[in-house]
């Protein structure tokens, strides 16, 4: 199974049926299994705290809720995390682009880099950093702890970790 | 008719209905006039009802209001293509247009200048585009909800506010109460 599909696999089979993305060239292989999937509905936005709102909307709806976005995301969500998802105590695993780590060709990703983990920190976000392949193995667990804690978490996925599973599955 | 007195004229036709309301005034306003289970109260992050409202109408079968204001819609533009390209026929996005922001001193907006919201709905692909006054304001929304088609009103009033409390419930309780109300629903 892909990297992306067996992604896709546990969003189901945690009934995470509702998902909002903002596009990253890393994620755009997930993005699409996510848009065949004939059990998420798939909603594009805008901007991340718009997809946040969305997100927090189709939650009290009965839908659990995800949203795919990129680290500079960070920067436009902050308020959105405070004031809307951890104020209402709504969980919202992020699947997150870390873009600017190593084989990063373009230098401004590393501005937003070498902010994130601490701004996550910051936010008090438990935060999961997949480097290698194997590391998608917590991805069933952290979805499972995300809505069993009712918190936002941070899945930060790097180049390294998106350009193995690729060359993994080349060689398969 | 400044917006409380548009919200006062619409508690009979929303007093039953699930209701996302913007942050700031128009939450504390509803609160005081009408406190529901049924209502979600945004106690922060200026912009989003549209959006929240629009989430939770996709998400299940109930008609869903959400109640927003001109400055709001102006800090949140993206909502209205994604409205418009995601239909959900139980949705009524209801833009209290007093061309100000209400909650921090009414400061004048764009919406109250040259911008027209109607026309940037309808811009962005929205099919179901109403702008009425304030006074028409009751009557749209009954016939929006009669239509079972998504609806965008716009509704023109004046600038001006009221002294209402703030909203002292806790926002997990907030949500808590809306959530089983909503689950009741479906």
């Amino acid at each position: 199974m892909s990297i992306n599909s067996k992604i896709v696999k546990d969003f189901e089979n945690n009934n995470v049926e509702f998902i909002t993305t903002v596009p990253c060239k890393q994620l755009a292989g997930v993005i699409e299994v996510i848009d065949n999937s004939e059990k998420i509905f798939h909603i594009p936005a805008n901007k991340e705290d718009e997809g946040m709102g969305l997100c927090a909307g189709a939650y009290m709806g009965g839908k659990r809720s995800a949203i795919i976005m990129q680290n500079t995301a960070i920067g436009v969500t902050i308020n959105t995390l405070a004031t809307l998802i951890q104020y209402y105590h709504f969980p919202l695993p992020m699947l997150i682009s870390y873009r600017g780590e190593l084989g990063e060709p373009v230098a401004c990703q590393v501005e937003m880099a070498i902010h994130t983990k601490a701004l996550l920190k910051q936010m008090n976000i438990p935060t999961y950093h997949f480097h290698h392949p194997d590391d998608a193995q917590e991805f069933d667990a952290i979805l499972k702890h995300t809505f069993m804690c009712n918190k936002p978490t941070a899945i930060l996925t790097d180049a390294s970790f998106w350009n193995k599973a690729s060359s993994q599955e080349g060689t398969a | 008719m400044i917006r409380s007195d548009v919200l006062k004229t619409l508690i009979p036709v929303i007093s039953d209905k699930l209701v996302v309301c913007n942050i700031g005034l128009p939450s504390q306003e509803l609160h005081m006039l009408d406190d529901q289970p049924s209502n979600f109260y945004m106690l922060g992050t200026m912009g989003l009802s549209s959006s929240i409202g629009l989430g939770l109408a996709l998400a299940q079968k109930d008609k869903v209001i959400a109640i927003d204001g001109d400055g709001s819609v102006l800090t949140n533009f993206g909502t209205l293509p994604t409205i418009a390209n995601n239909v959900a026929d139980n949705f009524i996005l209801l833009i209290i247009d007093n061309g100000s922001y209400g909650s921090t001193g009414d400061q004048p907006t764009y919406a109250g200048k040259k911008t027209s919201l109607a026309a940037v709905a309808k811009a962005c692909g929205c099919e179901n585009v109403v702008e009425c006054s304030a006074e028409d304001t009751v009557g749209a929304l009954k016939a929006a909800l009669d239509s079972n088609k998504m609806t965008i009103i716009v509704s023109k009033c004046e600038s001006g506010n009221i002294p209402v409390p703030v909203i002292t419930m806790d926002p997990v309780v907030i949500a808590h109460r809306f959530m089983s109300e909503v689950k009741t629903r479906n």
